[in-house]
C-alpha cells in the first residue's frame, strides 16, 4: 500500500453531487481528487473528493458559495 | 436519397455527433461506476450534459435533469410516478400515444380519471375550453408542446398559468420541439419536461431525458444498480440518482453533448428560421396541387417543420412507398402513433403521408418532393 497521507475527505449523496464537486474545485484552483469511498465513511459505492488538509477552510468555503450538495465532511488519513 | 423523415428521428447528425460518440465509445468507461480514469470521462461526460441541457431547456438545478432512453421511458417515468389514486390528469387529441398509453393504463387501473382536450379540423386546440376541464382533484395537465402529426405548437406559456392557477402541474412532452423550438420551463412554468435526444436535439437514437422542476416528487419507475449507496434497500431519494438505475447510455450522451454544442454555435434560431423557411416552401409548393389535402394550422410560424398531407383518397402508405420507390424520397404514413389526432382531422382509416424537414435537408430536395407529389397526383 502507499503511504499514508492526511486529507481532507467531503462525500455526497449522488454521483452528480460529486461531480459538482470536481467541478467547482477545478475552476477554484484546489487541488484534490475524487476516490472511491473508504469503507469506514461508508459501505458500499460511491466517490468522495479528497484535497490535503489545508484545503478544509477553502473547501468549506467554496461549498457554500457554489451551494454544493454534500454528505459528509471530515479529515482522514488514508 | 431524400430523407424527409426528420419527425421520427434526423437521420443526418452534424459530424461532431459522430465523432464523439466514436470517442466515446473508444475511450471511456461507465458512468457512477468508480473512480478510474476512464470511469470519470463518462461521470464528466454525463455531468457536462446535465449541465448544457439544463441551461437549454432553461431548468434550474442541473441534478434535476434526468437521462432517459427516449421522451417513452421519460414520459413513463413522469406518469406513472406523479400521480395517486383518485387523481384527474387532462391531456389532448394531439398526443402521441407515448403520452396516451401511459394515462390509459392508469385510467383502466382505477387509479386516475381522465380528461382530453379536443382538436378542432385544423388540429388546434382551444386553451379557453381547456380552463373547464379542472376539478377540484386535477393534478396535471400532461401535453404535446408540438403535434407530431401536424407540426402544430401549442401556447405552452399560457397552458401553464392555467395549469398553476388550479393548482396542477404541467407535465410537456417536447419529442418535436427539443433542439428546433426555444423551450423555457420558467417562462412556461413548465414542471416536468420531457425529451428525446435523437430528433430535434440531432443527437444518437437511445438519448433522452426529463427535467424535473425543484419541489415536484416522482416516484422512480425503475430502481436497481445506481453506483452509490448500494447498501439502501430502496432507491436513493436524492435527484437524479432516485430516477437513474442502471448504466447510462454514456456513449450516446457523448454524442447528445456534442450535438448541443452544434446547436449552440449554430442558433436554435437559426436553425428554426431554415427549418421553418423548408416547410414553408414544400407548403405552399403542394397546397397549390390539385387533389392535395394538408393538414394543420400554417398561419402562424411558430410551427414545426412537419406537413402532413394526402393526395385524393389515395392510400397513405401507398403514397409513402411509391416516393420510396420511384423517387426515393422517405416520408412516413400510416397514423403515426396519434390516433385521436387522425379522428380530429378525420383521417383515421387513410392516414396521411408526413414530411418533415431538419436543418440539414436543401432547397432542392424540398422541389424534389414538390414535383413527386405533384407527379402522383396527376396518376388516375
Amino acid at each position: 500500500m502507499r503511504k499514508s497521507e492526511t486529507n481532507f475527505l467531503i462525500s455526497f449523496p449522488t454521483t452528480s453531487a460529486a461531480m459538482a464537486m470536481e467541478s467547482a474545485c477545478r475552476r477554484a484552483g484546489i487541488p484534490g481528487r475524487l476516490i472511491p469511498v473508504p469503507g469506514f465513511i461508508r459501505a458500499g459505492c460511491g466517490m468522495c473528493w479528497i484535497s490535503p488538509e489545508d484545503k478544509e477552510e477553502a473547501l468549506k468555503a467554496l461549498i457554500s458559495s457554489e451551494g454544493l450538495e454534500t454528505e459528509s465532511m471530515q479529515t482522514v488519513t488514508l | 436519397m431524400i430523407y424527409l423523415d426528420n419527425a421520427s428521428t434526423t437521420m443526418k447528425k452534424p459530424p461532431e455527433v459522430i465523432e464523439a460518440v466514436v470517442q466515446a465509445m473508444s475511450h471511456i468507461g461507465n458512468a457512477s461506476r468508480g473512480t478510474h480514469d476512464e470511469a470519470l470521462k463518462a461521470s464528466r461526460a454525463v455531468f457536462d450534459t446535465r449541465r448544457k441541457l439544463a441551461k437549454f431547456f432553461h431548468c434550474t438545478r442541473s441534478d434535476h435533469v434526468v437521462f432517459t432512453a427516449n421522451s417513452t421511458q421519460a414520459l413513463n417515468t413522469a406518469i406513472s410516478g406523479l400521480f395517486k389514486p383518485g387523481d384527474h390528469v387532462i391531456t389532448t387529441e394531439l398526443e402521441h400515444n407515448s403520452v396516451l398509453r401511459p394515462l390509459y393504463r392508469l385510467e383502466d387501473a382505477g387509479i386516475i380519471t381522465l380528461s382530453i382536450l379536443p382538436a378542432d379540423k385544423k388540429g388546434r386546440i382551444n386553451t379557453e375550453a381547456l380552463d373547464v376541464l379542472f376539478q377540484e382533484n386535477t393534478r396535471a395537465v400532461v401535453l404535446t408542446h408540438a403535434s407530431n402529426l401536424t407540426g402544430n405548437v401549442v401556447d405552452l406559456e399560457k397552458i401553464g398559468e392555467i395549469a398553476h392557477r388550479h393548482q396542477a402541474l404541467l407535465v410537456v412532452d417536447a419529442s418535436q420541439t427539443a433542439g428546433t423550438i426555444p423551450i423555457d420551463m420558467e417562462a412556461m412554468q413548465i414542471d416536468v419536461l420531457c425529451f428525446t435526444g435523437h430528433k430535434g436535439l440531432m443527437g444518437p437514437q437511445g438519448t433522452g431525458g426529463l427535467c424535473v422542476r425543484e419541489g415536484v416528487a416522482i416516484r422512480p419507475y425503475s430502481v436497481g444498480g445506481t453506483g452509490v449507496q448500494s447498501y439502501l434497500r430502496e432507491q436513493p431519494d436524492e435527484m437524479p440518482t432516485k430516477l437513474e438505475a442502471g448504466t447510462l447510455n454514456a456513449h450516446g450522451i457523448a454524442g447528445l453533448s456534442a450535438a448541443l454544442d452544434f446547436i449552440e454555435k449554430t442558433g436554435l434560431d437559426a436553425i428554426h428560421k431554415y427549418e421553418s423557411g423548408l416547410m414553408r416552401r414544400f407548403y405552399e409548393g403542394v397546397s397549390a396541387i390539385e387533389g392535395v389535402t394538408v393538414y394543420g394550422d400554417f398561419e402562424t410560424d411558430l410551427r414545426c417543420a412537419i406537413v402532413s398531407i394526402n393526395i385524393r383518397d389515395f392510400d397513405s402508405a401507398l403514397v409513402s412507398d411509391a416516393l420510396s420507390q420511384d423517387y426515393d424520397i422517405a416520408t412516413r404514413p400510416g397514423a403515426h402513433c396519434a390516433p385521436l389526432m387522425h379522428k380530429a382531422l378525420g383521417t383515421g382509416t387513410q392516414g396521411a403521408v408526413r414530411f418533415s424537414f431538419s436543418y440539414f435537408n436543401t432547397v432542392d430536395e424540398v422541389d424534389a418532393a414538390i414535383e413527386a407529389v405533384r407527379e402522383l397526383a396527376s396518376d388516375g
